[in-house]
């Protein structure tokens, strides 16, 4: 206690703010919960709005190709129309390009093999022979797996109600199983990770995904991919291809391609603006608590306050001391903050398979925010300084 | 024992030493606006010299803490003439007053102390006002103020840990360290029984002979009055000279 004392004597000025604060340890640390609350609530949002657009882009970041197609009527991954792959074949024309690839998506529904439960997987058929996922796992002997009659490659981090399927992979058992109407079996696994559309992932080739989706006709393709000539800048050929194909097929850019699928979490559904309100909730939570407690406290200390006023000390010395209770309030509330978000996104990331984790600039955000937060109130409390008069205390 | 600061309030006084710390002439005070404005002063005419105790009494309600505050440059004078140490209050620009405040010390009829600071820290508020002291310096001064009022060894006592006199010597202690020309007193006495009273003042009047500072001291306490040199008697706003019997 007393080396405390100490320290705060050593100082060039009586830290006025940080003895004021921490004079009343019961209020103070009631103060910091409720910051770190707000705190902790922008957090949660903030990182489930990224985990969101983050994994919704999963299957876009590890597609290899600099140009994309769709049909103009497509969306995003879990609202995919289809185009004639002749325009994919067309832009083999194009001076630069060095591949092209078509890419088949759609739900299906598998069952348990272990349950018999049924739910809706994410079905991807790829050309098996061709350079075109970048994935963990995902090595060339099993792709040559898929190019066997009905094998399935499955996402190791699905959720768990997909079944045990890592498990028994690598126990050795033989895991077969129905997807839509079809039995396959499945010949291995790959990572990819479950998104807010889909629960889980399994990957074949071209011909088992048709297999699958027997009503999808031959010739019909969900997303083209071009892969460009090492070198070549895809800007103006994305232009060109603009130019020269015809209204009834969409050109991307690799950026767009992955801004289309995240403008539509973000905007086309409910779920950016819901996200959005939580963190305006908790910004509000936070102005709402710091404005109390520095209110308490200049009311508290108001006598003392015009006795400085008395004593000579200039108003803007006393808005500094408020704004410096701000201050304060707002780091002091966030480090804890901080420390439990970390806590919490772990166990999300574990109990959701989703990717959310702290981030850099989240990180900052928030600390903008609430020390924002922490200003607004300040702004707002030293209204109450006006009343504290010098000439009424005699 | 304690050596006097070199800081503005000395150099201001120093140049000052011959006239008056206090000139009031035609002193008139109102509150209130439109038909509801009263006239609280009247014509308030008196000097303080440099090392006067002098005390203020009168009926409640008879405007001698209005009169205090104007002194204190806490309120703005509204008509006549008023000079504290040298500087015309009457129409001074707020950055005047804030200067004038600084070279006053004022002890309330509440103590009035930070209740978050220590008795050293509280003593040191009224030091940090005047640059030019490193801060070691500072806590010494305060220390030797607090030892020359008698609370050599309550320091490090919050103002909760303090009795009713204890707390008002601080806040002499508060009022003095910074060696005022001029000390504004309300009744410092009033909240204390008539034993720490008499110490309070005692102790106040000893302090202001070795300072030579010059106290206004407003009283209802007639236990006092020996230590004053000169009693002004407030009466509906006037005022009224008595010498010391």
């Amino acid at each position: 206690m007393y080396s405390l004392f100490s320290v705060a004597f050593i100082a060039r000025r009586i830290p006025l703010a940080w003895l004021q604060l921490t004079r009343e340890k019961i209020r103070l640390l009631v103060a910091l919960a409720g910051i770190a609350f707000a705190c902790i609530l922008m957090f949660i949002q903030l990182g489930f709005q990224d985990s969101l657009l983050e994994s919704a882009i999963r299957f876009h970041v590890a597609l290899k190709g600099e140009i994309f197609l769709v049909s103009p009527q497509s969306n995003a991954l879990i609202a995919m129309n289809t185009f004639s792959q002749r325009r994919l074949y067309q832009t083999l024309g194009f001076e630069g390009v060095r591949a092209i690839s078509p890419v088949y998506v759609g739900f299906a529904l598998w069952k348990n093999p272990e349950t018999r439960r049924t739910r809706s997987i994410f079905v991807v058929g790829v050309d098996p022979s061709a350079d075109l996922l970048d994935l963990p796992e995902l090595t060339p002997d099993k792709l040559e797996e898929i190019k066997k009659a009905d094998v399935v490659l499955f996402d190791r981090r699905s959720r768990s109600e997909f079944g045990p399927i890592p498990e028994w992979l690598e126990s050795g058992r033989e895991v077969v199983t129905e997807v839509g109407n079809r039995r396959v079996q499945v010949g291995g696994l790959f990572e990819m990770g479950a998104t807010f559309g889909a629960d889980g992932t399994i990957l074949t080739s071209d011909l088992n995904f048709l297999r699958i989706f027997p009503q999808r006709g031959r010739g019909l393709v969900d997303i083209g991919v071009v892969q460009l000539q090492p070198g070549v800048d895809p800007d103006p050929l994305v232009r060109q291809m603009r130019a020269l194909l015809p209204e009834d097929v969409r050109v991307l850019s690799r950026a767009e391609f992955i801004d289309m699928e995240q403008t539509y979490w973000e905007e086309g559904t409910a779920i950016g603006f819901i996200f959005g309100l939580g963190v305006v909730m908790g910004f509000i939570v936070g102005i709402v608590i710091v404005y109390q407690i520095l209110y308490t406290d200049v009311s508290d200390h108001l006598a003392e306050y015009a006795t400085l006023k008395a004593m000579g000390y200039t108003d803007t010395y006393l808005l500094g001391v408020v704004f410096q209770e701000a201050i304060l309030l707002a780091g002091l509330g966030y480090i804890p903050a901080f420390a439990l978000s970390v806590l919490l996104y772990d166990l999300t990331a574990n109990a959701t398979l989703l990717p959310i984790a702290m981030t850099f600039n989240r990180a900052v955000l928030v600390l903008g925010l609430a020390v924002s937060m922490c200003f607004i109130s300040g702004a707002i409390a030293v209204r109450r300084l006006r009343a504290a008069d010098p000439a009424d205390i005699f | 024992m304690l050596t006097p600061l070199l800081d503005q309030a000395a150099l201001t006084s120093a140049q000052n030493a011959v006239e008056p710390v206090v000139k009031a002439e035609g002193v008139n005070h109102y509150f209130g606006e439109g038909s509801l404005r009263k006239q609280i002063l009247f014509d308030i005419n008196f000097v303080l010299q440099p090392g006067e105790i002098v005390l203020l009494t009168g009926p409640s309600g008879s405007g001698k803490t209005t009169l205090l505050t104007l002194l204190g440059a806490l309120r703005s004078v509204q008509e006549g003439s008023l000079q504290v140490l040298g500087q015309e209050l009457r129409g001074a620009q707020p950055s005047t007053l804030i200067q004038i405040r600084r070279q006053v010390g004022y002890i309330f009829q509440a103590h009035n102390l930070l209740r978050s600071l220590t008795a050293a820290q509280n003593v040191r508020m009224a030091l940090e006002l005047h640059n030019g002291l490193a801060p070691q310096q500072v806590q010494q001064r305060a220390e030797e103020m607090l030892a020359a009022v008698g609370l050599g060894d309550r320091v490090h006592s919050y103002p909760e840990q303090l009795s009713g006199g204890q707390k008002q010597r601080v806040a002499i202690a508060r009022a003095l360290v910074s060696h005022p020309k001029l000390v504004l007193a309300d009744e410092p006495t009033a909240a204390l029984d008539s034993k720490s009273g008499r110490e309070v003042v005692t102790l106040m009047e000893k302090l202001a002979r070795e300072q030579g500072c010059t106290i206004l001291m407003v009283t209802h306490d007639n236990r006092i009055l020996d230590i004053a040199d000169r009693v002004l008697h407030m009466e509906d706003g006037r005022l009224e000279s008595q010498a010391v019997a």
